[in-house]
């Protein structure tokens, strides 16, 4: 199957720093692709090289099997994109800005498909409206329906969720599915959630400090019977001393900013929850967590990474 | 290019600002005409008053030619500031807004998209001086008729035919058209290097503002720098209202009398302009856009 995107030892470098350093990935056709990374990981840049508002230092990339270098005209018209926040014409309403951006891509599109636009993304009713009024999440919404009104092959979303409430997270969610499973587009959507991108990802490219750390399919990279836990109880302390000393031991992360880390598999939380109980600690909370640096955790062994997140 | 300028000027004609501009070239315009309605008697009194002795003069003196000299050398010292709040807001304005990004994902080239921005801005220009033609000279005319036209310079009156006036008018207006596209083109490059708008509407004005006092100023050092400064070509307008005399010392109708200080001028902006526009596009055009 062609890739449709295909990156080969991708490198940007500003002054002495390596913002992207040697990275491969590629992308394919149908895929959700989420590209997962702390702040800072080199995400932008590479997304920015990918649509060339940042030149790369070496490395290749080709899009749609046609180098992006030599063919850049031809490739952007199949790509539709939102970078980072949403920024449209504050002063136009979001009619003009879809109808402007439309116009931007090529299309004389009627005022009927501009509405069926807008209404994908619920903003049917503000059409007129100038943007200023709008919030947040409807700017993202907007920006999405700029990135889809010229029919794009292979979308890219550059931090979607960024100042979006929780409802606003969840329509995202929603809208990027069906993206791949009803109009099956190719997305690339990065992120630094990795809850997000578990939830809507079929493959995921894992980056730090510019470099590749893992690559494969979500049910490749997520054990999903094992989770992280935070546990919470009236002594820390020692209840993380009687852990140490228990069976218990080998499954405890080193601690972070005072808490108690465990990584254990699910059906074995009420036996952890007995054992507690049975030592006299009382037991507060058993929070899952589902962050990137829990999976970093995960994936090295909990050594390298722990250092570099807490500085 | 056509669709993208078309955007651009789309863009330019939604937004407050670009209104506020004619509003107050209309504000100043209304005020001069007013302020010689009312008491221009006088004014004309006090700038006369050294040739006072020297001759009589038939006609009228206040009248719309006369009018549209004084807002013309009233106005297009304050004209580049207007022209600034757009030129120099092109790339900038974009980049603070966050759009830039978007824009320059689009399949057009980088080259095709500043060229559009440039065009719109000049023809932003061109429809101020237009404005101001049309409330400056044309509406002069109405309110204070027409007459031969007294220019007076240091040392002498320059008279005009009022037959031999009106081109003159279309001459100056096509010339200060290019010097304020030369602002324009300065405002367009400056906007290239800042990521908000007052960083380059100031930088355009400091240049302009250092520019002229240095055209001005009649020192040696300067003197050697004068020729190259654009600013110091900015007022060669001026040069369509001096005239040719004859043996008989009369004017003669349709003649300039420095023609090629004229195109001497013209070429120098159109140089500038060039430097401005390609040193901007050929600066923009390898940069990382990180905004």
């Amino acid at each position: 199957m062609m890739e449709i995107v295909k990156v080969e030892a991708l490198t940007k470098k500003f002054d002495q720093l390596k913002a992207v350093n040697q990275l491969s990935f590629s992308v394919l056709p149908g895929d959700v692709y989420g590209f997962l990374g702390q702040n800072g990981a080199g995400k932008s840049t590479t997304i920015r090289m990918l649509l060339t508002l940042i030149t790369p230092t070496d490395g290749d990339i080709q899009i749609f099997g046609l180098s992006l270098s030599k063919h850049r005209k031809e490739i952007l018209q199949q790509i539709g994109a939102v970078i980072e926040k949403p920024d449209v014409y504050k002063y136009l309403s979001a009619y003009d800005n879809l109808k402007l951006f439309a116009k931007l891509s090529g299309i004389q599109p009627t005022r009927t498909t501009l509405m069926e636009q807008l209404e994908l993304v619920g903003l049917a009713h503000r059409a007129k409206d100038t943007v200023k009024t709008f919030s947040q999440g409807m700017k993202q919404r907007l920006g999405i329906a700029i990135a889809l009104v010229h029919n794009p092959q292979l979308i890219i979303l550059d931090e979607p969720t960024n100042g979006l409430d929780p409802q606003g997270i969840a329509d995202m969610r929603n809208l990027i599915l069906s993206l791949s499973s009803q109009y099956k587009k190719t997305v690339i959507v990065s992120s630094h959630l990795l809850s997000e991108i578990e939830q809507i990802a079929s493959r995921i490219l894992i980056i730090d400090k510019g470099k590749k750390l893992v690559e494969g399919s979500s049910d490749e990279l997520f054990d999903q019977s094992k989770i992280i836990i935070e546990l919470n109880t009236n002594d820390n302390k020692s209840a993380y001393n009687i852990l140490s000393e228990s069976n218990w031991s080998n499954k405890l992360q080193p601690i972070r900013n005072g808490q108690i880390i465990l990584q254990i598999n699910k059906n074995d939380i009420p036996i952890f929850n007995q054992y507690l109980v049975s030592k006299d600690i009382a037991v507060f909370s058993l929070q899952p967590r589902h962050s990137l640096e829990d999976y970093f955790l995960q994936i090295t062994a909990g050594k390298q990474h722990v250092e570099a997140f807490r500085n | 290019m056509w669709k993208h300028l078309e955007i651009e000027l789309y863009k330019i004609f939604h937004r407050p600002r670009t209104y506020l501009a004619f509003a107050a070239i209309t504000a100043l315009i209304g005020v001069i005409q007013l302020g010689l309605k009312v008491d221009g008697k006088e004014y004309t009194e006090f700038v006369m008053a050294d040739f006072a002795g020297s001759f009589s003069v038939d006609g009228k003196i206040l009248n719309g030619y006369f009018i549209c000299y004084v807002i013309l050398q009233l106005l297009l010292v304050h004209v580049p500031l207007l022209i600034a709040l757009i030129a120099a807001d092109m790339i900038s304005g974009e980049a603070n807004m966050g759009t830039l990004r978007l824009l320059l994902t689009k399949s057009q080239s980088r080259t095709e998209i500043l060229l559009a921005k440039f065009l719109a801005s000049v023809i932003y220009t061109l429809l101020l001086l237009i404005w101001i033609a049309i409330l400056g000279l044309l509406l002069s005319l109405v309110i204070f008729g027409t007459d031969d036209l007294f220019i007076m310079k240091s040392s002498y009156v320059v008279v005009v035919k009022s037959s031999d006036v009106f081109w003159r008018y279309c001459g100056a207006f096509c010339f200060a058209a290019l010097a304020m596209t030369t602002v324009a083109a300065l405002g367009f490059f400056l906007s290239f290097f800042a990521e908000n708008s007052i960083g380059p509407i100031v930088a355009t004005m400091s240049v302009i503002i250092v520019c002229t006092i240095l055209s001005t100023m009649n020192i040696p050092l300067f003197n050697l720098i004068k020729p190259y400064l654009f600013t110091s070509h900015m007022v060669t307008w001026k040069e369509f209202f001096d005239f040719k005399v004859n043996d008989a010392n009369e004017a003669i109708i349709g003649s300039i009398q420095y023609p090629d200080k004229i195109i001497r001028s013209a070429l120098v902006l159109v140089l500038h302009i060039i430097i401005f526009v390609v040193g901007g596009i050929w600066y923009f055009r390898k940069k990382d856009v990180l905004s």
